[in-house]
C-alpha cells in the first residue's frame, strides 16, 4: 500500500508540444495518502484516463514524476509498480476457469501453490465468487467479470493501489448500485489506495474521499464532496457537479460590489479586482435560490417535476437561472423576482472563484 | 378455436431454391452417381453393376497411394502453414503506415490464378534455367524435381506454401487486430509476458478465425489439383499424383467413367467428413 504524489507532472502524445491545446495532462502536483479512495471525475477527453495509466505505468508521461512511497517509480513498467487496474470492458482470461483467473497474478509471480488457493478462496469469498470458482469465464454476465477483474487486484497481497477506469459502464443499471456498495465495502475491508475514474458524479462523490475534477488536462479542484457542491472554484465545477448545475450570470464589479442586471448582488467573500478584459460572473447553485419579493426581476420559462422537489427555469433578459424549489412550495407563473443566498454566491474570473485581494 | 389453413401457394417460394440448388448441386452429382453404378462399352450403352466399382476402388492400391499421398500432402501443409501463418501475423505491424504494406504484400499470392502458380514454380525450379534449381545446384545440393520424388514433393509443399500461407496469415491477422488493447494492458498488470499471453489472451481470441483457416486449408490442400499437375504433372512416376490428379487420369485420361464416378463420390465423402469431424471437435472445444 502507497501514498502516491506526481510532481510537476505533464504529458503530451505529440512529439513536441507547443499550444497549450497539445498537451494531454497539464503540469499539476497531487499528493494522494496512504488508504484513500480517490475519485478523477471529468467530462470525455478531459486527461483523466492518461492520468491513470501514467499513474499504473501504461503511460510514461512526458515530463515530471511518478512518486509511491516518496519513491520515483516514473520509468518502471506496470508489473514491477504493484498496482492493479480494473477497466472499462472487463478483461478476464475466456479459456480460464474463474478460479485459474483469479490465481493467474500469484502463479506468473511465482507463488506456491497452497498459499495461491488460500488467497484466492479468500477472495472469492469476499466478491461472493465462491460457487462460480469451478466455471469457465466466458460464460459469465459482465458485473461477474468485472468482480473477476476486481479479484485479480485484490488477490496480490503487496499492491501499492488499485485503479479503476470506469468500471461500471458496462453494468447494468440495477446492478450498478451493487458493485458499487461492494467496492466501498472491500475498500474499508482491505485498505488499499484505489484511485476511481469516471464521469458519473454520482459515482464520484459516493465512492471517494477525495474527488479531483478535471477539465482539458487540467486539475480544476481536489475536495471532498462537500467541497465540490458547497464550495466549487471553478463555474466548471459549479456546473458539471449537481443537478442542475449551477447559474453563472454574467455581473460586472463597481465600487467594490457584484451587480446583476442593474442590482447589487451580496455575495460570500471579497472581491478581487477583476484584470482588465477579464470575464466576470456570478455562481449561484439552483440550490441557494429562491423566490422573493423583491430581488432580480425573471420571467418563469417552465417547470420540470423532480421528485422530492421541483425544477424552475426562469429567464433574465437572456440569462437563464435555475431554481430548485420543495415540492409543496407555491410557484408563480409569469413575472416573479429572485434573491440569492449570499453565504453560497460567489464571484468567478475567467472561469475562476475569486478571493478578496 | 383457431383454425389452420392449408395453403398451398406457400410452395411457390420454395421452388427458385429447390430448383437453384438442383440444377447447381444435385443434378451433377446425380449423374456422377449414375455412372458409378454402372458400366459402359461405348455407344451410349449403359449396364447396371451394382456396388462393383465401390469395391474395386476400395481394393485398389493405386487408389490406396493415391490417396496416402493426399493425406500426407494435405497433413505437411498444415502443419507448416498454420503455424507459420499465425508466426507471421504476430510479427505483423498492428498500426502504423506499414500495415497496409504488409497487407498488401500478403495479399499478392492469393491473387494469382493456380495454373500460372504452377508454371511460375515450374520454371523456377528447373535445375538448369530456374533461378531456385540452380541456385541450389550451385549450392552443391543436387536437386532436380522432374527426376527426384524427394525434390518434387519439396518444390510441390514450396510452392503451396508461398500461395496460400497468405490466408492463414490474414485471417490470424483479423483475430488478433479485434483484441482490445485493454487486454494487453491487464496482462502485463498481471505479471503474463510473451508465452503466457500467446496462449491465454492471443490464441483463444483467434479460435474462431483459425478454425475456419485450417478447414479452408484442409479442403483447398485436399483437392488441390492444378498447381501439382502444372507442376508436376503427377511424377517422376507417380510419386506426385495425389487423389485428385490421379482420379482425372481415371475419369478423363482412361476414359474409366465407373470407377472415376465410384471414386469421386468417395473422395467427396471423405472430405465432407473429415470437415464433419475437424468442425465439431473445434466448435465442441470452444463452447464447453
Amino acid at each position: 500500500m502507497a501514498r502516491i504524489g506526481l510532481s510537476k507532472l505533464s504529458h503530451s502524445y505529440v512529439p513536441d508540444p507547443a499550444a497549450p491545446a497539445d498537451w494531454a495532462i497539464k503540469e499539476m502536483d497531487i499528493e494522494w495518502s496512504d488508504g484513500g479512495a480517490y475519485a478523477l471525475l471529468g467530462p470525455s477527453g478531459c486527461g483523466k484516463t492518461t492520468l491513470l495509466n501514467i499513474i499504473s505505468g501504461l503511460v510514461t508521461p512526458s515530463r515530471g514524476s511518478v512518486l509511491f512511497n516518496g519513491v520515483d517509480v516514473t520509468r518502471l513498467p506496470p508489473e514491477q509498480r504493484n498496482i492493479a487496474q480494473v477497466f472499462q470492458f472487463p478483461v478476464t482470461y475466456d479459456t480460464m476457469s474463474v478460479y485459474a483467473n483469479l490465481a493467474f497474478p500469484l502463479r506468473n509471480r511465482g507463488i506456491p501453490d497452497t498459499q495461491v488457493q488460500a488467497r484466492v478462496r479468500e477472495i472469492a469469498d469476499m466478491l461472493e465468487l465462491t460457487d462460480q470458482l469451478g466455471r469457465r469465464a466466458s460464460g459469465l454476465a459482465a458485473d461477474e467479470k468485472q468482480k473477476i477483474s476486481m479479484g485479480r487486484g485484490l488477490v496480490r497481497q503487496d499492491v501499492n493501489a488499485m485503479m479503476f477506469d470506469e468500471p461500471l459502464t458496462v453494468i447494468d443499471p440495477h446492478l450498478k448500485w451493487t458493485l458499487r456498495s461492494k467496492l466501498k465495502e472491500l475498500h474499508q475491508r482491505v485498505g488499499v489506495t484505489m484511485i476511481y475514474v469516471t464521469h458519473d458524479q454520482t459515482e464520484a462523490l459516493t465512492f471517494a474521499d477525495q474527488v479531483v475534477v478535471m477539465q482539458d488536462g487540467e486539475v480544476v479542484q481536489i475536495g471532498t464532496p462537500v467541497d465540490l457542491f458547497e464550495r466549487p472554484a471553478h463555474t466548471f465545477v459549479g456546473h458539471f457537479i449537481g443537478s442542475p448545475g449551477m447559474n453563472v450570470l454574467p455581473c460586472e464589479i463597481r465600487s467594490g460590489g457584484a451587480f446583476f442586471a442593474g442590482r447589487h448582488i451580496p455575495v460570500d467573500a471579497g472581491i478581487g479586482v477583476p484584470k482588465p478584459g477579464a470575464r466576470v460572473e456570478l455562481g449561484v447553485r439552483p440550490e441557494f435560490t429562491r423566490f422573493a419579493d423583491d430581488g432580480v426581476p425573471v420571467t418563469v420559462i417552465r417547470v420540470a417535476d423532480a421528485g422530492r422537489h421541483r425544477i424552475v427555469e426562469t429567464r433574465a433578459g437572456d440569462t437563464r437561472i435555475n431554481l430548485l424549489v420543495p415540492e409543496t412550495a407555491e410557484v408563480p407563473t409569469g413575472d416573479a423576482c429572485l434573491a440569492f443566498d449570499p453565504a453560497h454566491t460567489r464571484v468567478y474570473m475567467d472561469g475562476w472563484v475569486s478571493e478578496a485581494a | 378455436m383457431a383454425t389452420k389453413t392449408d395453403n398451398n401457394r406457400a410452395w411457390l417460394f420454395v421452388i427458385p431454391v429447390v430448383a437453384l440448388v438442383a440444377f447447381n448441386a444435385l443434378v451433377p452429382l446425380m449423374t456422377v452417381v449414375n455412372y458409378s453404378v454402372q458400366e459402359t462399352f461405348g455407344d451410349n450403352l449403359f449396364f447396371w453393376h451394382g456396388l462393383g466399382w465401390f469395391e474395386d476402388i476400395l481394393r485398389s492400391e493405386r487408389a490406396h497411394a493415391a490417396l496416402g499421398r493426399q493425406m500426407l500432402f494435405t497433413a505437411i501443409i498444415l502443419v507448416i502453414e498454420v503455424p507459420l501463418g499465425v508466426a507471421i501475423a504476430l510479427a505483423m505491424p498492428r498500426k502504423g503506415p506499414w500495415v497496409s504494406v504488409c497487407l498488401v504484400l500478403m495479399a499478392l499470392p492469393l491473387l494469382i490464378p493456380w495454373n500460372v502458380v504452377g508454371a511460375m514454380w515450374n520454371i523456377l525450379a528447373l535445375p538448369d534455367i530456374g533461378l531456385l534449381g540452380h541456385t541450389i545446384n550451385a549450392m552443391g545440393i543436387d536437386y532436380n524435381f522432374t527426376q527426384q520424388p524427394i525434390a518434387a514433393w519439396f518444390t510441390m509443399v514450396l510452392m503451396d506454401v508461398w500461395h496460400w500461407t497468405s490466408l492463414v496469415v490474414l485471417l490470424a491477422y483479423a483475430g488478433l487486430i479485434s483484441i482490445p488493447d485493454a487486454y494487453y494492458q491487464a496482462a502485463k498488470i498481471d505479471g503474463a509476458r510473451g508465452w503466457a499471453v500467446f496462449r491465454h489472451i492471443q490464441l483463444p481470441k483467434m479460435n474462431r478465425v483459425l478454425t475456419i483457416a485450417i478447414l479452408l486449408r484442409f479442403m483447398d490442400s485436399f483437392m488441390v489439383y492444378t498447381e501439382p499437375f502444372v507442376l508436376t504433372g503427377g511424377g517422376p512416376g507417380n510419386s506426385t499424383t495425389l487423389l485428385s490428379i490421379d482420379l482425372v487420369k481415371m475419369a478423363v485420361g482412361q476414359f474409366d467413367l465407373g470407377r472415376g464416378g465410384a471414386m469421386s463420390l468417395i473422395y467427396f465423402l471423405i472430405t465432407l467428413l473429415v470437415s464433419w469431424i475437424f468442425y465439431t471437435l473445434m466448435t465442441r472445444n470452444e463452447s464447453q
